[in-house]
């Protein structure tokens, strides 16, 4: 399974969309059935290719947001405003079109039960996606590996999958909140950018060797693994995913 | 720090379209400094091309152009590459 999902020459897929759902104001996820999905692994992710009718074609990369579940597969789109893919994505798809896509793509960014833990999550906005598939899948496996994910919002509305990872938290699992450009009333979590600091106080502590998966913004990303190597973690353990501000 | 910098992972389907196989998890190490790294944590910077830089030393790894039915490749920056067969 995992060979097959990583390996071999990539063809593009026609995807049909099965379901869309709003998750914030700015991003829903958009449900694909593929029917000759190959399957994924937690993390990894796919290319999608829209073509107008003059022939002109966008591409974009997008992580898988679902665990493992035959031929859906699940993707979650934040629209940017200016940009050539995400606004179709985001606001024209209805159940019932088709794209291309192919995939999965990746297996460096990746994370299954079976690596074991304790695993630190860390996302900066819509960066919690390809995190989400790895606690999906952890929940779905029914794993009791340590996890902690540290999530960085701009605001409560714009935390995505607010309600499921709410339900996923216990079991192990940690969901730590810090909302840094406003907070709703009588808020008591973290409204501070993560630093060293932030990771010291939530994370598990560098002695017992998580693994590290951080996804976000650029910028987020090289402050939280600079915040992590200071703390002592081994760079080795820390494994990032950035996207840059034109993703689009 | 560069705020259009990505990583690896954001030019794995491009790799695996060229390769044929996953390259994320390849070790390649750097001409310039000697530093290995998975392809996945290398630096990528889009423009005119694709250039893979080293995390380490910003010695540019691979640079590659693109157009509807060509690529070329430039590898002169790493010294090895290993992958899983």
């Amino acid at each position: 399974m995992a060979r097959a999902a990583v390996l071999g020459r990539l063809t593009w897929l026609v995807a049909e969309v099965v379901d869309v759902v709003p998750e914030t104001p700015r991003v829903k996820t958009i449900a694909f059935d593929v029917p000759p999905w190959p399957g994924h692994l937690p993390g990894q992710h796919v290319d999608v290719r829209l073509t107008a009718e003059d022939g002109y074609q966008a591409q974009r990369s997008y992580s898988i947001a679902s665990a493992p579940d035959g031929s859906r597969v699940e993707l979650t789109v934040e629209r940017i405003d200016d940009g050539e893919v995400s606004p179709y994505l985001a606001d024209e798809l209805q159940p019932g079109d088709q794209i291309e896509l192919r995939g999965p793509v990746g297996g460096y960014f990746v994370w299954e039960p079976s690596r074991g833990g304790p695993l630190l999550l860390v996302a900066g906005g819509s960066g919690v996606v390809p995190l989400m598939a790895m606690l999906r899948r952890r929940a779905a496996a029914d794993s009791n590996v340590e996890a902690t994910l540290l999530y960085s919002s701009r605001s409560w509305e714009d935390v995505i999958y607010r309600d499921e990872l709410d339900r996923l938290s216990g079991d192990g699992l940690s969901v730590v909140h810090t909302l840094t450009r406003s907070q709703p009333a009588g808020w008591q979590g973290y409204s501070r950018r993560v630093d060293a600091d932030l990771l010291r106080e939530v994370g598990p502590a560098a002695v017992q060797r998580p693994q590290v998966y951080v996804c976000g913004p650029t910028p987020f990303v090289e402050a939280v693994a600079e915040g992590l190597v200071a703390l002592g973690h081994e760079p080795q353990a820390i494994k990032t995913e950035r996207f840059g501000p034109t993703g689009g | 720090m560069n705020g259009l910098m990505l990583d690896g992972n954001a030019v794995a389907g491009l790799l695996q379209e060229i390769f044929a196989v996953e390259m994320t998890t390849a070790v390649g190490t750097c001409d310039g400094c000697g530093a290995s790294e998975a392809v996945g944590a290398v630096h990528v910077y889009r423009g005119a091309g694709i250039v893979l830089r080293c995390p380490h030393c910003d010695n540019a790894l691979v640079k590659i152009v693109t157009d509807d039915a060509r690529v070329w490749i430039d590898f002169r920056g790493v010294r090895t590459l290993e992958l899983d067969v």
